[in-house]
Parts: C-alpha cells; structure tokens; sequence
C-alpha cells in the first residue's frame, strides 16, 4: 500500500514541535518514545504499519483546539483517531504525522430523556453511550460488530452501522449535532438538540467524512427506547438463491425486521465450530429478528415462517427462549473470530442491490476457485451489505498479495452490479485505490472540493478515500 | 418569463454550461421559490427508471411527479416513509410536485420523528453542478459509505449547489391499519406531557402533533399508531393505560377519517386560507412550551413539539423573538417584500456561513443557481 513520503521538514522540527505542544497538553498526554507509539502504528486493519512521529491525547475541545492549532501552524498532517477499531485503515499513521487520540475524552454531558439525546465526548465507546442510559431502558440504535471498543469518533468519521440498521438506520440517521474542531484550530457547533439543519446540511456531510473534514469532539446522539421485547427465528436453505428469494419475499410481505443476517456454508461451520450455536448442516443460514411485544412477535414471526415454508427449508427454528436466541446470535456475531482461529483473514464490506445476491455469490464461488483462496460469507441481507472473508496465511509470500487481488475483484463487481465499495467500514486506505472503479473523476472532485472548503491545507488525513494520484496535485499545493 | 426545459441529463448539462445569466431552478413549481425571472424548467426529465419493491429502493429522473411515484409504490403496497408535505394549499401554488422538488427542499411530514427525513431516504443523487458537469454520490444500495456524502448535502439544498438530475430512495412497508388517538382543548403543557410520555414509551408513536382551533373544531393533540392492525390495536391499548389519568377524547381508527387528521398536520391546512406570513421553526421538542408561552393561538405543531409551525401577522420578526431559543425558523410563505426583509433562511453564524460559502462557491462558482435564495 503505497503512502506519501513523509516531509522531511515536519522531522526536522520534531522537538520543537513537541515543545509546543507540551506548553498546551499535560506531559502524559504527548506519547513520543519510539516504542510507545507503535502502539499506534495500525489499526484493526493490520497488514499496514507505520508508526507516528508522535501521538497526543488530549482531554477536552479546548486541548484539542491547541493542537490542531500548531499542527497547522507547523504544517503537521494529523491523523484522528477513536479507539482504532477501523478495519478499513482509516487511522494508520504516516511517519511525520500526529495522532490524536480522543480516547481520553469519554464523558457524558448531557442526557435528557424528555427529548431522547445524549451528548458525549467522543472517545467514549459505543456500546457505553447504551451503558449510559440503559437504566431508563433506552438505547443508541448504531450497533457495529466492535461496539464494546470503538469509539463514537471513528463511528461519526466512518458512519458506521451495524446488524439492525435495516430498522434503525446508520450513525448519520441517529446524529443530532457535534461539536468539531477545524485544523486551523476553530471551533464550530453543527446541530443540536433539534431536527434538521437551517441552510446547507453540513453535519450530513462531516458523518463519513474518515477524520478529513474536522475533529468530532462532542456529540449529540438520539436515543430511543427499547423495544419491549426481540426474538429471531433461524432458517435454512439448501441453495443461496432460495435464501435470497425468501429475504426479498419477506420483506415484500410488509413486514420490516431489525435484521436479517445471512451465512454461507463456510461460515456456519466455522461458527459452528466457534459458538456451538446448534447451526444446522446447510448452504445458507438466514437469522431474521423482530420486535415488539410476545404476541407481535409471535404475529410477525407466523408470518415469517408461512413465507418461509414456501422456500422448503432445511431447517426453521424460532427462539423458544432468552438463551437461546442469545445463543443464535452469538453464532454469528463470533463469525470474524471463528473464522480468524481457522487462518488469517480480510474482511471486505461491499454493498449490492439485494437482487443481485445469487449472482455474486456465484462470481465469488467462482474467483475463489480462481484465485485458491476459501471465502466465507456472511452478511446484513437486508440491506444488501455483504461481508466476504477471503481466507489467506499472512505467513506464506505472496498470500496478502493474492489476497488483495481478490478482494478488489470482489468490490468491483459488487460496483458493477449496481453497489459500492463499501456499505459500513470506511474507503480509508483499504478501499482508496478502488475509489476510481466507483466514481468518475468529477464525481471525485466534488467531494474533494468539500474537503478544500474544511481543510485547505489538506493536513486532515490527508492519504485516505481518494487515490493519491487523484488527490497528489491538491497535497502538494498545500506543501 | 423565460423558461427553458431540458429533456435529457445531457441537454441539461450542456444547457448550464451555456448559461449566460442566473437561473430559478424548477420543478413542478409549487414550493415558493422565488428568484430570477429565467426559470430552467426539470419536469421534461421524468420517469421512473427502477423499482424493486424486494429491495425496498426506487430511482427516478428528479422531474417525475411525486403522483406518479407514490402511485407506483401504492401498487405494491409501499410508500415513502416520511410523508413529504403538499405546499399547494398553504402557498396558494398549482402544478404537480415533483420528487427533485421534495429532495431539493428536504420535505418531510410529521413521521420524521420516528422514520426519518426526506435526507435519511435519500440513497443517490446524479446533478449537474454550475460549471455544467454531471456528479453522481452514493448509489442504490441502503448502506454506502463509499466516499463523502453528499447525497445528505444536496438533500434540502434547494438547487443552489447543483440541479438534481435523478434520485434514488428508501421505501418501507405501507402500515396494514392505523391509529390516532385525539385530546381536544388541551394547554401547551398537557399537549408536552402528553408528547413526551408518547415517545419515550417503546410502542412507537410516529406521529405526534397539535392542530389549533378550526372549522369549529376544538384544537387538537394527536398521537399517531401504525402496524399491524393487530399491533396496533394491542399498542392503543397500552397506551390508553399509560394515559389512564389524562384519557383521550376520541380514538380513531377509520382509515379515511386518519388520513385526513394527518394531512391536516402534514399540509398545515388550518392556515391555508388565513392571511398572514408563516413560519416553520425547529427547536428542541420539551422548547414547544416557550415558542408557544407568546399565546398565539395559530401554531401547528408536529414532530412531538419540535416543529412549529405560526401564523404570524405581517410584519412580526418571530426569529427576532425567539434568539434565546435554541433551533432555528424559516419563513415559508409572506409577500416578496417580506421575504426580502426578514430572510428566508435563519441566517447561520460566521464559521457556519464561511463553510457554506466556500462549497456553493465551488459547486457553482458562477452563482447561477437560485441565487440569493438561501443567502
């Protein structure tokens, strides 16, 4: 994966550029010893590493604000990072840049149930915003697979999802207002408590923007209530194409449900293997959920079933209990770690029109074939999101590399049936080079020219989402 | 007038690239926008170009009229989820609504608060920005995160970055029956109390509004249940054990009768015929109860307080009378002169203004597109 070449300026004043920034942080919070700060070298993507010139973690807007300001005085490129659960490389470093942690900032502010938000500090982690007003049994719909470690930053930067956005909605569908940090250093306030922006929706814009547009340092977050009850119903299918049929029958039928999970064969055995979830033995494995109280659930769930009887599955089995619908999910949110016990893996993230499911799985079957490397199939049916696991040994020369091959042949095709790159994880470097498969080159200097308006020095992440090539004329400018 | 009416993507591009002078950006013409005289016409870009219904998305050319989609979708039973308003009445306007208008305007209705905006619908957008060259962002898929958004920024732009050449969009589900629950004659208070406990409850309230006094009609607080008609029936009963100290007057259930409490809502049809100017003001929900202390009695509200809508008398600055509230109010009908004094759009603040700027300025580095209409 090709980087820019760090400044040799930047370098040169490292420790002025320390001293500077010791004036405005706590000295804990300034990491510069070579070996502490490969503890940033990477994030979850960890085939790429590099570690910073120096990382910083600052504890309020305030800090925050400073250090982006002499970054910027000092011509810095700073890379943001939330809890480095990115599987996209949206936080790997570059040698001479500054990672800001925001780990250290995970304070509730503000919660008001009255009208259903909470504000946080960003380095607070998923899954503890939940924590935070579970008392009251409401919850912060967004449910990444990481949600117990990343971070609500990287969720904002990434616009992450999760398996029950196909009800809930993604991270923009759930975000109120933030507050940002512009790499000059300025602090601006987007939104609030209120519906809707009053000219340009520029919170819309910042939610996905991968830490290129601004540092999220607060945040706004809907909260609802909990359902008063959820139960999924496991179904198998001999075939793919019948499991996509019955996804698309279902949802057809009126009936809208938190989530409908999909696995292939390889999956539910490696899952199988993991979770002793009691998978049955077939090609396709549909998890559907509903909520509501026992008696809607019992309602949607018969209606479910009926339609999935016309399918002929090979097995359908509805929750008779708590345990075992924890069970049922416990299968398949432990499919990245069963299939990561069997060989190292790479999780791609492509989106596709629901209808094209049989046919790219076909077409992977068949690259699999190809390409000798076994992939497991796992994926939000609903939405079309589909997580492909190309198995490879991070050992033997030349895996990675046919590893990657694959995996850009997948995301094309997932473009050229009508999808994208990716549905939930982020282009960071994983998916930049692929960006032009997608995307013209106009359509790519729109969005650049957005990030010209943020960050006219382009110091903000600047070698994620856009191809270096597409974005080299704008970096060098900025020099 | 001048007007002129592209038919293709293509003649569109080549048209704005030719542009010689500013132009007002139009679809079927019914939102109120006001601008230069020359008016670049989208209807002749029109038809749905697909819609699978098993994957809950439809793409359409941004002049298709909104009839024509909302009659598509009602053949297979669905429909878009956030119940886009009609302005012809309020605005005294005619022609047929497109859906490029109701994306460009961002036109939700009063199931925002639980389903979403027209922006969280919105999948894909393909423009043409003011150097005349075609962008496409996002797609039509329901979850993309491929590169920045600008699918959510084009939403509610109000033609003034690029003019929306086709959109695509999430459709849900139509609910199979329908419930409103109606209080007649309650104060702000109640009606807050009421919203609140509504919302905070898991049995989903999607609506949740007040209308005013009208047509001899005692003002109303409704609140809105839809699903299964088992669902909901189950769902207005715990409901009426949530308000068993303030009990309902009245609980709809005829379909008919429903929809036309909810098109009250959605169109503000209580100031339709009524002179004055009308605002529409955002503001956190429990806030309703300050907006509304002023004691005019001519609000709608929708959005379980968080959306306002005053009648106001000419010349009244409601945005001047409400600076310590948090949100912000649009002027959405009052005579040219008005909307020239007061502003349109709540004027945003500085860093606000300077971001805003520096993207129309390079979305349309010619300022040819509704110039002056969101300042």
């Amino acid at each position: 994966m090709e980087m820019p070449k760090p400044s040799p300026q930047v370098l040169s004043r490292k420790s002025e550029i320390i001293a500077r920034l010791s004036r405005v942080l706590h000295e804990s919070a300034i990491i510069e010893d070579p070996v502490e700060t490969r503890a940033y070298e990477c994030d979850a993507l960890t085939a790429y590493k590099c570690p910073p010139m120096l990382a910083v973690l600052p504890s309020n807007t305030k800090e925050v604000s400073d250090v982006l300001r002499i970054c910027h005085e000092e011509g810095v490129p700073v890379v943001p990072r939330g809890a480095g659960t990115s599987l996209a490389g949206g936080a790997l470093p570059t040698a001479d840049c500054v990672i800001l942690g925001v780990a250290r900032m995970n304070e509730v502010l503000e919660v008001d149930y009255d009208n259903r938000f909470i504000k946080v500090q960003t380095g607070r982690t998923n899954l503890s915003v939940t924590g935070a007003v579970e008392e009251e049994d409401f919850f912060y719909a967004p449910d990444p697979s990481s949600q117990l470690a990343c971070a609500i930053a990287g969720n904002i930067a990434m616009n992450s999802g999760g398996a029950h956005c196909l009800k809930y909605g993604v991270t923009t569908n759930n975000l109120l207002g933030v507050t940002m940090v512009m790499m000059d250093g300025s602090v601006v306030e987007i939104g609030g408590a209120h519906l809707d922006a009053p000219g340009l929706d520029l919170l819309g814009v910042i939610c996905g923007s991968e830490g290129q547009l601004g540092v999220v340092t607060e945040a706004t977050l809907r909260i609802l209530r909990k359902p008063e009850g959820a139960r999924p119903v496991l179904m198998g299918f001999d075939d793919n194409e019948v499991a996509g049929q019955c996804v698309s029958d279902i949802i057809k039928s009126g009936i809208l449900p938190v989530a409908i999970e999909f696995m292939d064969t390889l999956c539910i055995k490696a899952c199988e293997n993991f979770a002793k979830a009691g998978y049955p033995d077939c090609h396709a494995l549909l998890i559907v959920e509903v909520e509501g109280s026992e008696a809607e659930i019992d309602h949607q769930l018969s209606k479910i079933v009926e339609i999935a009887m016309r399918h002929n599955p090979v097995e359908l089995r509805e929750s008779q209990s708590a345990e075992e619908s924890a069970k049922i999910w416990l299968g398949r949110k432990s499919a990245f770690g069963a299939m990561g016990q069997m060989n190292d893996y790479m999780c791609l993230d492509g989106t596709i029109p629901v209808s094209s499911l049989p046919e790219v799985l076909r077409r992977i079957g068949e690259m699999s074939e190809e390409f000798g490397l076994p992939v497991g199939n796992v994926f939000h049916a609903g939405d079309g999101n589909m997580h492909p696991l190309i198995l490879f040994d991070a050992n033997k020369p030349g895996d990675l590399e046919k590893c990657e091959a694959f995996g850009a042949e997948i995301l094309k095709l997932c473009v050229d049936v009508g999808g994208c790159l990716t549905g939930e994880h982020g282009v960071g470097i994983e998916k930049r080079d692929l960006m032009s498969h997608q995307y013209a080159p106009a359509d790519l200097e729109a969005q650049m020219a957005v990030k010209d308006v943020f960050d006219p020095q382009w110091l903000l992440n600047p070698a994620k989402v856009f191809p270096l090539d597409v974005s080299e004329a704008r970096r060098i400018a900025a020099e | 007038m001048k007007q002129m009416r592209p038919e293709t993507e293509a003649e569109l591009a080549e048209l704005v690239a030719g542009l010689k002078e500013p132009v007002r950006i139009a679809g079927g013409g019914t939102r109120g926008v006001t601008g230069p005289d020359t008016e670049l016409n989208v209807s002749g870009l029109s038809g749905i170009t697909l819609y699978e219904p098993g994957a809950l998305t439809l793409v359409a050319k941004a002049g298709t009229p909104l009839a024509e989609i909302e009659a598509a979708l009602d053949a297979e039973g669905q429909q878009l989820a956030f119940e886009p308003m009609d302005h012809r009445a309020l605005l005294g306007t005619s022609g047929d609504p497109t859906i490029g208008g109701v994306v460009a305007a961002n036109v939700s209705g009063p199931r925002r608060i639980q389903a979403g905006a027209c922006r969280d619908f919105l999948l894909g957008v393909r423009f043409v920005d003011g150097r005349g060259q075609v962008v496409k962002n996002g797609g039509r898929v329901m979850k993309n995160v491929t590169g920045y958004d600008l699918v959510k920024l084009m939403a509610g732009s109000w033609g003034t970055l690029g003019v929306l050449t086709e959109v695509s969009l999430k459709v849900l589900p139509k609910p199979e029956a329908v419930a409103t629950l109606v209080w007649e004659d309650r104060g702000w208070t109640a009606t807050s109390k009421l919203f609140c406990d509504a919302l905070c409850s898991p049995f989903e309230v999607n609506g949740a509004a007040r209308l005013p006094e009208c047509g001899g009609k005692p003002s109303r607080t409704v609140l809105r249940i839809e699903g299964f008609e088992q669902s909901v029936k189950y769902r207005v009963g715990k409901l009426l054990e949530l308000f068993a100290e303030m009990k309902p007057d009245q609980v709809v259930t005829d379909p008919v009768e429903n929809a036309g409490i909810w098109r009250e809502v959605r169109d503000i049809e209580p100031f339709a015929d009524k002179p004055g100017n009308v605002w529409k003001t955002s503001v956190k929900p429990t806030d309703m109860v300050r907006v509304a202390s002023d004691n005019n009695p001519n609000r709608v509200v929708g959005w379980g307080g968080g959306l306002i809508w005053t009648l106001a008398p000419e010349g009244e600055d409601l945005r001047a009378a409400l600076c310590d509230v948090q949100g912000h109010s649009t002027l959405v009908r009052a005579a040219p002169e008005e909307m020239q004094t007061l502003g349109r759009f709540q004027p945003e603040n500085a860093a606000l203004l300077a971001l805003t700027q520096g993207i129309r300025a390079r979305f349309d580095p010619r300022s040819v597109f509704n110039p002056g209409l969101m300042g």
